[in-house]
């Protein structure tokens, strides 16, 4: 290798966003602080696109806590299957902690397809100002961490 | 009696891959074990120490189980059960 050569930490996979629905996950975030916000980015089966925003409520309410609420829960997974979707992007935010997956955060892990997003408002709660925004993938209890890439457009879907 | 068994993603490889399957029971329990025949090892996934794990949501005709008498839930052929993972963290 290179003495030049730009070595990414991470390895090699990317979690692809458009800026306004990484806008819109930091917004969701920064108004339900001190609150945990949580929601998905779903995208077409099989894709790895995460076209659609879903901000989802945070039936527990907690700065430590977040979990979708049952019944939405289902409709959201009746909607991604009638749509032929999946979940691409599972977010949520920690709001006093880092944004790194907590050891409740890898236990309840369940999509192994999903980007686990998080993001930290811990800097500047619900105020303007920047925030961290990481995405891992959470497999069998086993984190990886890879790169975020915010693109003005999602390049155009493959007619193939 | 034939109930449609809806699988989540991550326990089809219980299922070879098969997002929905049939099974038999008269109660929620009864059909956890007529899977578990067929497919080793799912019921582990869904049952902790005799009661339905926290955080798996079981839903009988679009209900929560937890407001239908849980692992005692009546079922009827016909009937339509999702299971789904909860998504939750800290």
């Amino acid at each position: 290798m290179g003495r030049d050569a730009v070595v990414s930490p991470y390895a090699g996979r990317v979690l692809r966003l458009e800026q306004a629905t990484y806008d819109a996950i930091v917004a969701h975030a920064k108004r339900d602080h001190p609150d945990e916000a949580c929601g998905i980015v779903a995208g077409p089966a099989g894709s790895d696109r995460a076209e659609r925003l879903v901000e989802m409520v945070n039936a527990a309410g907690s700065p430590t806590f977040y979990e979708f609420d049952s019944s939405d829960l289902l409709q959201l997974y009746k909607e991604m299957d009638a749509n032929d979707e999946e979940p691409v992007v599972v977010y949520h935010s920690h709001t006093a902690t880092e944004a790194y997956p907590s050891r409740t955060d890898i236990g309840l892990a369940m999509e192994p397809g999903a980007h686990y997003v998080l993001v930290s408002t811990r800097e500047h709660g619900n105020n303007d100002g920047p925030v961290e925004f990481r995405s891992y993938r959470i497999i069998d209890g086993e984190v990886t961490e890879e790169e975020v890439d915010v693109v003005a457009h999602l390049p155009a879907r493959s007619t193939t | 009696m034939a109930i449609e068994v809806r699988i989540p993603t991550i326990l089809r490889t219980y299922t070879g891959g098969e997002k929905s399957v049939d099974a038999e029971g008269a109660s929620l329990g009864a059909l956890i074990d007529d899977l578990e025949a067929n497919h080793p090892g799912i019921k582990e996934r869904l049952i902790d120490d005799g009661d339905l794990r926290r955080f798996v949501n079981v839903y009988v005709n679009d209900e929560d189980v937890r407001f239908l008498g849980g692992l005692e839930a009546t079922l009827s052929d016909g009937d339509q059960v999702v299971v789904l993972p909860a998504v939750a963290g800290g």
